[in-house]
């Protein structure tokens, strides 16, 4: 069974938010995700700097199998990126949650607004059932 | 088969030739005195010098290793691997279509001008089309020329239309050949049926819409019932109907694009008209489209004229202009004309009427040990997820490797994207009930042995010169160069 953590928030598109401090939040993909694409093979990153909105496509995941896109959930502006994935993609396998960690995103207003509007552990864990 | 082989280049031993030459007649000159400096070689070619026996050799064995449809059962899904007859090969080598050249004049090449005249015709009338472009070299390539002639239909009526609508089962190509022809892509999610959503498409069809693309049967081999429907909505738009006919092998002689709606379709010749696959081509994938958009077609396609000769017609004002060189793949043209020639109007209809009963038959025998996720009558092709064995830990991807061992082409499989481990079979028309039968029999067989030993295939294949490859680590760090 894949593991869905308690202390993030979740996307119907399979990626998952964490509040990193101040109006940071810190963006994946979660492990049921990671398991569906198989061994990754590229992680094509967003652009430093550039104004993301939630829903919105702001990179891909390439897989043996397939090419997948990658949404953000919360809008903002991109101020990190995970540089590790462009040598080491298979962090995304091994460590969905933390070593594989994709982007930052800080927000405007509310922090947990933002995230509110997302699933909780509870109703994602249906989701990915 | 043999063990892994060495490359060429690790047989070579100095001084070894595939050749002998005459002596040299004409006084020999140094490089460096007629060719700059900058453009000659620091040091010589690495070649590999090896003797003919051994070229052939190693070459003869590496074809060896191709699995091609004239070695075995091939059912990969979306890529119609029908059986190419082999009168298309002796009609491609008459020395009057074979020894002829695209600058010779047009008088010395009526013959050929003819057989393209008549060949446009043909699938014209096959597609329900007014006018067909032979110009494209493959199946996207003519999804592409297909979406530039909707761009100068629009633009010549003053209208910027900038959006592609294409459900989430098409072919990926569709998005791409899309963005490659400058618009933007909008996916629409299938229902529950595996069918055009229609409340979906009318929620995103507007003044913006420049085209739909559709597969009909899509890609799950399934009719789209309410095409007639789907095209007003479209065209109420003001939008184009793009036809993708990469499934045109289930439809020939029972339905027409055109009688559907649509106002521009592509045909695979390498699928639906048996010219041969793979080795990257060549292909031909040739567009056809409503009176409204011939202007556009590109430049040259072939005339007649009164007095029944053929010519090059370049005088088109609003073409496209060229998308290939001369007049695209000309062999494959001729080996798909011999194909409908050989057929007949009648002899189509039986080819896609077998297809589907094909297809139907596999998908009937197979359904109790795989789960099929659109029930039903299939058209030529069907789908089927093996997610009910994953609770032995086997997946879609071993049960394709296991087939190696029995010396099938696996399905195609991990496509369309929206079924779970899916495996998707096309048997083609040219298929028998045995070679069918026993490729069942094979699958039930993988099935049986997923349930009682998984190990045996999740460890195939066997007898492979190669087992499981590593496609990751291909994938990651490829080496793209031999340094040896």
């Amino acid at each position: 069974m894949s593991e869905v953590r308690d202390n993030l928030y979740y996307s119907e598109e399979h990626e998952w938010a964490l509040p990193a401090g101040g109006q940071i939040v810190r963006i994946g993909i979660t492990d049921y995700a990671q398991c569906q694409l198989g061994d990754i093979v590229f992680v094509e990153l967003p652009e430093l700097g550039s104004t993301v909105v939630g829903g919105d496509s702001v990179g891909s995941i390439e897989s043996v199998k397939t090419v997948s896109e990658l949404y953000t959930p919360v809008s903002g502006k991109v101020v990190r990126v995970n540089d590790t994935l462009i040598d080491a993609p298979e962090a995304v396998n091994s460590d969905p949650y933390e070593a594989g960690w994709i982007l930052e995103v800080e927000i405007e207003g509310s922090v947990e607004e933002a995230v509110g509007k997302l699933l909780t552990p509870e109703r994602y864990r249906a989701v990915s059932d | 088969m043999k063990p892994e082989k060495a490359l060429i280049f690790e047989l070579s031993h100095p001084g070894r030739v595939a050749y002998s030459l005459t002596e040299c007649d004409v006084p020999q000159i140094e490089p460096a005195s007629v060719i700059p400096e900058g453009m000659l070689r620091s040091k010589p070619a690495e070649l590999p010098e090896v003797y003919e026996v051994d070229v052939i050799r190693h070459y003869t064995e590496l074809s060896r290793r191709n699995f091609g449809i004239d070695n075995g059962f091939y059912p990969l899904g979306s890529c119609t691997m029908k059986y190419n007859p082999k009168i298309n090969e002796d009609v491609a080598r008459f020395p009057g279509f074979a020894k002829i050249h695209p600058y010779q004049p047009e008088e010395s090449i009526q013959g050929a001008l003819e057989l393209l005249y008549t060949l446009q015709n043909d699938l014209a009338a096959l597609t329900g089309m007014d006018q067909v472009t032979l110009q494209p070299a493959a199946g996207a390539h003519g999804e592409w020329t297909g979406l530039m002639l909707i761009r100068a239909y629009h633009e010549s009526r003053g209208e910027k239309r900038t959006k592609v609508i294409v459900p989430d089962s098409s072919h990926g190509t569709n998005p791409a050949s899309a963005t490659v022809a400058g618009f933007e892509t909008i996916t629409i999610p299938s229902n529950e049926r595996g069918l055009v959503d229609l409340n979906a498409l009318r929620a995103v069809v507007g003044s913006d819409t420049a085209a739909l693309m559709l597969t009909n049967p899509n890609t799950l081999g399934l009719f789209e019932q309410q095409i007639e429907q789907i095209a007003q909505i479209v065209h109420d738009a003001g939008g184009l109907l793009y036809y993708d006919g990469a499934n045109s092998n289930a439809i020939m002689g029972i339905t027409r694009p055109g009688d559907m709606g649509f106002d521009v379709v592509h045909l695979n010749l390498h699928k639906t008209m048996s010219t041969p696959h793979g080795g990257g081509g060549p292909g031909a994938g040739p567009v056809g489209v409503k009176s409204k958009l011939v202007p556009f077609l590109p430049k040259p396609i072939v005339g007649r004229r009164e007095d029944g000769t053929y010519f090059w017609d370049t005088d088109r004002p609003q073409s496209i202009g060229r998308v290939k060189a001369y007049y695209g793949n000309f062999g494959i043209l001729v080996r798909a004309y011999t194909y409908i020639r050989t057929y007949g109007p009648e002899g189509l209809r039986r080819v896609s009427e077998n297809a589907v009963l094909n297809a139907n038959y596999m998908m009937h025998r197979l359904a109790p040990y795989f789960e099929v996720p659109y029930p039903g009558v299939c058209k030529h092709e069907f789908v089927l997820s093996g997610k009910r064995l994953k609770t032995f830990g086997v997946r879609t991807l071993d049960v394709a490797k296991r087939l190696l061992d029995f010396g099938y082409h696996p399905p195609t499989v991990y496509f369309p994207l929206n079924v779970e481990e899916c495996i998707m079979i096309e048997p083609t028309e040219t298929e028998s009930k045995e070679t069918m039968d026993g490729f069942i029999d094979t699958m039930i067989q993988i099935v049986k042995e997923a349930e009682t030993d998984p190990q045996l295939v999740l460890n195939a294949p066997y007898t492979t010169v190669v087992n499981r490859l590593d496609e990751a680590t291909a994938a990651r760090k490829p080496v793209l160069n031999c340094s040896c």
